[in-house]
């Protein structure tokens, strides 16, 4: 493994290891370029791993205290947890859920297609499904999607069963076991799915993607990367002229040192990412780096949300096998009919005992309760996962008096729900209700949504530097240096998944990077 | 291997270990009523036994006795002796439900015990208790055992060959929706 000089002014630092941030390491490391990535985690693998969902909770999740407000049910239920992010080497790729899909062509054209919705801070993206389709193509073969490149599908557990039938009775035509970054057959040195069921707490048998034991080992290979666990950025600072020069990060033994950099691209997830720049305030730039459109935490989006569940009279075991490999897709596309713009999937869900106590109903007790959770052998679960508007309003923005364990004011994450989230949501719930009914459930239950594992839009790409913070390459307006590569440069949250996209996303900025520094452009 | 998987789990808190461990030799905690509350480290027996009887109302379940619940009260009892604001809140806490029917909670009736949580259901006392309870009980393996949730496949090698998809009550999905297994 490479080791560079703290004052080795022309390595690439990148702030992250998660779809984003990992991606880009093992992409510009392959195009010769000398990389220092710095992950706030520590490192984990398969064999450290457990199939217990408190335990790897404590594992895995980013803990940091962080506060709430708004009207979104979050604030209510877990006013210190707006978010379900990961601490730890690979980022969210080591516990998101495998679902891998590509944007529709009108989600990048939000404010065209959706014209002006009253309260919705509405922008196209600077960047069309065209300029983006060969970077899917290389996403989708880097990840091994299902249903892609000739690899077949997952097949489906139980739940898929029970939500194919359902969907099909009330007339849904596109279900299937989804284009999932999970091997179906081995492939790329991974094995094949086990069917543990345990996605979310880091996957034992390697089939999911993730960056921890795919791209970060594959930069390793290049001899190019400097891989620094541990080590939490707290400050992005520049030179007189404005331009990127350095960070300031605490290192696994809690020493704050600097790192110089040719150049700097943050892929901490959406909270984090903002923060920092927030952060990083100077007095050439009071109001944070890479600020001056006052955009930077902005538009935050967490997507549309919520879960149905089905009991039924007869045991599903729903929590056998994987995860999210279950989809329906007919209400995805654009239909303004349904009272409401934009689109949603319906993804299969399951949760083990501990988190469906925790998460099916937050705040209750009480025998009613009790009885549901008695029937969790025979339940069934659905996810919604929709487009939200992006509003000025809903914001990372710092805390005024709070302070972390590095004395740096810690993130406030406002939400409140867009009339069009709300009127979607009703309408998600019950659609997913009467696709269980059309299979005989005897109860539905309306989950509220749970932290959000979608993180987007708090660095938003714009073609007009006044409207956003960064361009249609994730390079800031204000700072040519310092780059966005995560999903915090979602201009809207479109109705799928965002992984894919963010690996897309960063795969691209590679090539622009690296053509960028052979110009001498940066 | 499964044997092993558990002493790892056990090793993870005061709560599993000490439900575990009355488990384990075969006692059964019941018996001993008294014997619990005089091993708990902050609280006193009659909180112990108000706190027992508040988590029996907050989730109960008529198949699990009182050596389920017990482990909630115990885990209570571990964070009081290390923080001294969880230790008079639950002080405070148990003193406000003997106050407020002119009898000590655990001589009413549930239908009175019920009423009485739900007076103080927004307080910071009862959600400690709560969210306390919700992983004390629900990450119990007993409990698991007792609603059907196995909890680690990785021991089984996942369900790839443990009944993924032996659902029979409805018909299997086309191959183009859901390919047989490589």
């Amino acid at each position: 493994m490479a080791r560079y000089d703290y004052n080795d002014d022309s390595v690439v630092v990148i702030v992250g290891s998660g779809a984003g941030g990992g991606t880009l390491a093992n992409e510009l490391c392959r195009k010769g370029l000398k990389v220092v990535l710095l992950e706030a985690g520590a490192a984990q693998s398969p064999a450290t791993f457990r199939n217990d969902e408190w335990f790897a909770f404590n594992q895995l999740a980013w803990l940091d205290k962080r506060t709430t407000s708004g009207s979104w049910r979050i604030a209510r239920d877990f006013p210190n947890l707006p978010a379900w992010t990961c601490k730890t080497l690979g980022g969210t790729t080591v516990h998101w859920a495998g679902a891998a899909l590509r944007f529709q062509e009108h989600e990048f054209r939000a404010r065209t297609v959706y014209s002006n919705i009253a309260g919705a801070n509405l922008l196209d993206w600077p960047l069309t499904l065209e300029e983006l389709k060969p970077y899917y193509a290389k996403a989708e073969d880097k990840l091994g999607v299902t249903r892609t490149n000739d690899i077949p599908g997952l097949p489906g557990n139980n739940n898929f069963k029970v939500m194919y039938n359902g969907a099909t009775r009330v007339g849904y035509r596109t279900v299937h076991t989804g284009r999932m970054a999970i091997n179906s057959r081995p492939r790329d040195d991974r094995s094949a799915c086990w069917q543990l069921g345990f996605c979310f707490q880091g996957c034992k048998s390697g089939a999911k993607w993730s960056t921890l034991y795919t791209e970060i080992p594959k930069a390793q290979e290049t001899g190019r990367l400097d891989l620094r666990t541990r080590s939490q950025v707290l400050a992005v600072e520049h030179d007189k002229s404005g331009k990127a020069t350095s960070v300031v990060y605490a290192d696994k033994d809690g020493k704050q040192v600097r790192q110089k950099a040719r150049l700097i691209c943050l892929a901490c997830n959406s909270i984090e990412t903002a923060r920092l720049l927030l952060n990083s305030h100077s007095s050439m730039f009071p109001h944070g780096l890479a600020n001056s459109s006052g955009e930077v935490g902005k538009n935050y989006m967490r997507h549309t949300t919520g879960s149905v569940f089905g009991i039924f009279r007869k045991p599903v075991h729903m929590y056998r096998g994987t995860v999210m490999a279950g989809i329906i897709q007919d209400e995805a596309g654009l239909n303004t009919k349904r009272g409401f713009t934009g689109g949603f999937e319906f993804e299969t869900i399951s949760l083990g005992l501990p988190f469906a106590a925790t998460f099916l109903r937050p705040g209750a007790w009480g025998r009613d309760y009790t009885r549901l959770l008695e029937q969790y052998d025979n339940m069934a679960g659905m996810w919604i996962v929709g487009e939200d508007m992006p509003q000025s309003t809903n914001a990372v923005t710092l805390h005024p008096t709070e302070k972390d364990q590095f004395g740096l004011p810690i993130p406030n994450v406002h939400y409140d729900d867009h009339p069009n989230d709300v009127a979607m949501r009703q309408y998600a719930y019950r659609r997913g209700a009467a696709v269980y009914e059309a299979v005989g459930a005897v109860e539905t239950i309306e989950v509220p949504p749970y932290p959000s594992t979608h993180n987007l839009g708090t660095c938003r790409m714009s073609a007009n530097p006044r409207d956003g913070v960064c361009n249609k390459w994730g390079q800031t307006h204000d700072i040519k240096n310092l780059f966005i590569s995560d999903g915090s440069q979602f201009t809207t949250s479109g109705a799928e998944n965002p992984t894919l996209t963010i690996v897309a996303l960063a795969i691209r900025q590679a090539d622009y990077i690296a053509a960028e520094c052979s110009r001498h452009n940066i | 291997m499964k044997k092993l998987k558990r002493r790892e789990f056990l090793q993870k808190g005061a709560l599993v270990v000490a439900g575990a461990a009355a488990f384990a030799s075969g006692v059964t905690v019941v018996a001993g009523a008294e014997s619990w509350t005089a091993r708990l480290k902050a609280l006193n027996a009659h909180q112990g036994q108000t706190l027992l009887a508040m988590s029996r109302q907050l989730f109960p379940h008529p198949q699990l006795d009182d050596s389920y619940y017990i482990p909630v009260v115990q885990d209570l009892d571990a964070e009081a002796v290390n923080r001294r604001d969880t230790a008079r809140l639950l002080e405070e806490g148990v003193a406000r439900l003997d106050s407020l029917r002119g009898a000590k909670f655990v001589a009413l009736t549930p239908a009175e015990q019920i009423s009485v949580l739900k007076q103080v259901e927004n307080s910071d006392f009862f959600v400690k208790v709560r969210n306390s309870e919700l992983v004390s009980l629900y990450n119990n393996h007993r409990v698991w055992k007792k609603l059907g949730y196995p909890g680690a496949s990785y021991p089984i090698g996942g369900y790839l060959h443990h009944g993924f998809n032996d659902l029979h009550w409805l018909p299997d999905p086309p191959e183009s929706a859901s390919p047989k297994p490589a």
